[in-house]
């Protein structure tokens, strides 16, 4: 049985549906994540858990239980907030033991429980310390260390490294993976951020105008997105609109437009004269001079348009002769080099028969 | 930047906080030392003041400087009962105002945006008409005619007690000093609750706290600061309050600032009235810094 299960909830606020007809059940010791835009309805959804909201429809329940009707000071669940919400009138050691009072636990055994998560967060010297004086990632671990001592059976995590800078907000992306393995309790994480889910999530749901678009582990959704939204909102994807000329179980011969013939990986379902869309990762595509072109089965020649420069790789922006752009990315592979290409250069670019993905319509 | 042009903003600061600032040195350190130095003299023969020095020709009279008025004051336990009773009245009116303006300062910042300034405005509203025909409409509300107390009696009655008189009582003058400092005891309160993240709350019951626990552990301790000053705005005045004992109290309820008032208009004895407003002043100062202390070390002395 599912630790948590979302059945068929719905949300209205007047005519706007937040959430509609959501389905979706968490397992124990998951790291779930549910991205998507603003606006996408995950909010409303951890709130619904959460028991700040009711669905209007459908049931949430958790180890089989309808949570419906039970306040949040009654559920099991706890949740680390965007802002933290840490009590500013109390220390970091009273803010963790709040959960641990409101619980009734005993004095001792709230001294030993708040000194073994500010060991877990490795804050132990912070105890006396009032949330004021603290920087934002501590301030972040003290909610992480409030929001897990009283063991709830799922942490709700609300875009909780979103104030912090990039480089922090690295470094807590690992701690939490390491601090949810430690304590293995569930965690339903909320964000918008594509890259903080797939590098930290076991599964993803990605959400679009109050619905689940795919529910997949974070290579499948990256690697093999069920539709143009998926493919687009997660990573960076080049799409061309293409018909089906020959559906094999192997692969799949695409006619996509002036560019000519395509071929990429056979897919269930599909059939000859199918009409969808053809996308591709840039980091998929390989591009070179036109005279060291590599012979594979998708092969064209296009102009370099623009390029992006971020330290580490460049990324191409090249004009097929239909007037399609593909974007291309090639590691700085020689230091102090940003580009290998310039602007108007004529290119060959190829990807594997296998690398492209075909979206039907 | 030149000296000059450095300067030139400090020069600003003193135009500007210099009027102020000279407006509090002429009308109130002076006033201040003139009373201190009243209360140490003797009074005149027939109200006023007894010269320092003896004029020419003056056979008999007590000139020159005196503690006589705070001898007197530690002579009769009865200024002492008297201090003591306003501040009893200025706590309980205090008590009573926080009781009652809480509920309703946490209403108004819990409302939407676009109803709290009307909502402020009716809480001060009151102050748009006088402040003593407030209080005798209040002799009028408490009168014995009134409709109040002839549905109170008929209550009391009912159950065989005797009528009972509202007006002229300690009850009208707490009454009125509730009615009259209300309002500043709920502005304060509600600008401090206005500003608290509402998502504290959120946090505090996502944690398993119930109603009764996210107001005690969260909103209450914030709202500390608020409660303080509030209290302040409201004890303070009370204690110099004399003409809403004066309407609706009895004889018996009189309290320091009527006494001091009696001083100046009545008994005509300037030095003892200076000395009883020097020694409500000290009281005052006291427990304000008394206050002060309690609150930082409740607050734990830190920005909220």
């Amino acid at each position: 049985m599912a630790l948590l299960e979302i059945r068929n909830v719905t949300r209205r606020f007047g005519s706007y549906t937040a959430v509609d007809n959501v389905s979706i059940s968490v397992e124990a010791g998951e790291f779930f994540t549910l991205l998507g835009p603003s606006g996408c309805g995950k909010t409303t959804l951890l709130r619904m858990i959460a028991g700040f909201d009711l669905p209007d429809s459908g049931q949430i329940l958790l180890d089989g239980r309808d949570m419906v009707g039970t306040p949040p000071e009654k559920r099991p669940v706890h949740t680390v907030f965007q802002t933290y919400a840490l009590f500013p009138h109390m220390t970091v050691a009273d803010n963790i033991a709040f959960p641990l009072r409101m619980a009734g636990k005993k004095t001792h055994e709230i001294q030993t429980r708040v000194a073994d998560a500010l060991d877990s967060v490795r804050l132990s010297n912070f105890g006396n310390r009032f949330p004021n004086e603290l920087s934002g990632g501590q301030k972040q671990r003290v909610a992480f260390a409030r929001g897990l001592v009283n063991r709830p059976r799922l942490l709700l995590l609300d875009e909780p490294l979103g104030a912090l800078d990039a480089k922090l907000r690295e470094e807590m992306q690992m701690e939490l993976i390491n601090l949810q393995k430690e304590v293995g309790v569930t965690f339903v994480f909320v964000t918008h951020a594509q890259n903080e889910a797939l590098a930290l999530s076991h599964r993803i749901a990605v959400m679009n105008r109050g619905n689940v678009e795919q529910i997949d582990e974070p290579s499948k959704i990256y690697g093999f997105p069920k539709n143009r939204f998926v493919a687009d909102f997660i990573g960076k994807i080049s799409m061309m609109n293409a018909q089906v000329l020959e559906a094999a179980p192997t692969h799949l011969r695409l006619d996509v437009g002036e560019v000519g013939e395509v071929t990429t990986a056979g897919k269930e379902g599909i059939k000859a004269g199918d009409k969808g869309t053809i996308a591709i990762r840039p980091e998929q595509i390989l591009i070179s001079h036109p005279s060291e072109a590599r012979r594979l089965k998708n092969h064209f020649l296009g102009k370099v348009r623009d390029f992006l420069y971020v330290g580490d790789v460049t990324t191409y922006i090249v004009e097929l002769p239909n007037g399609a752009f593909i974007e291309a990315l090639l590691p700085n592979s020689a230091p102090g080099r940003a580009k290998f290409f310039e602007v108007g250069d004529q290119v060959s670019i190829s990807w594997h028969h296998d690398a492209g993905i075909f979206l039907n319509d | 930047m030149t000296k000059e042009e450095a300067n030139a903003p400090r020069a600003a600061r003193f135009l500007v906080s210099g009027p102020p600032l000279l407006f509090l040195v002429v009308f109130f350190v002076v006033p201040s030392l003139i009373m201190i130095l009243t209360s140490f003299r003797f009074p005149g023969e027939f109200g006023g003041l007894a010269p320092i020095t003896a004029p020419a020709g003056a056979v008999d009279g007590e000139y020159g400087l005196t503690a006589e008025a705070y001898q007197f004051f530690f002579s009769d336990i009865l200024y002492a009962e008297i201090f003591l009773k306003s501040f009893g009245v200025a706590s309980a009116t205090t008590l009573i105002c926080l009781v009652m303006a809480y509920p309703l300062a946490v209403l108004i910042a819990r409302s939407e945006k676009r109803f709290r300034n009307l909502m402020v405005l009716l809480v001060v509203l009151p102050f748009a008409s006088n402040f003593l025909i407030r209080i005798y409409a209040w002799m009028i509300i408490l009168g014995p005619e009134s409709g109040l107390s002839h549905f109170i009696n008929t209550i009391l009655g009912a159950f065989g007690i005797a009528p009972v008189t509202l007006l002229f009582s300690p009850f009208a003058v707490l009454i009125g000093m509730v009615y009259v400092h209300l309002p500043f005891m709920v502005l304060p309160l509600y600008t401090n609750l206005e500003k608290h993240d509402p998502s504290l709350l959120d946090a505090a019951q996502d944690l398993g706290a119930n109603g009764w626990q996210r107001f005690w552990r969260v909103t209450w301790p914030l709202s500390l600061p608020g409660v303080f000053s509030g209290s302040a705005l409201v004890f303070i005045p009370v204690l110099g309050m004399f003409a809403v004992p004066d309407i609706l109290g009895g004889t018996g309820d009189i309290l320091i600032g009527n006494l001091i008032k009696d001083q100046f208009l009545g008994t005509r004895d300037w030095p003892f009235g200076s000395a009883l407003s020097i020694m409500l002043t000290l009281a005052v100062l006291s427990v304000a810094g008394l206050a002060t202390w309690f609150a930082r070390s409740a607050t734990g002395q830190r920005a909220a």
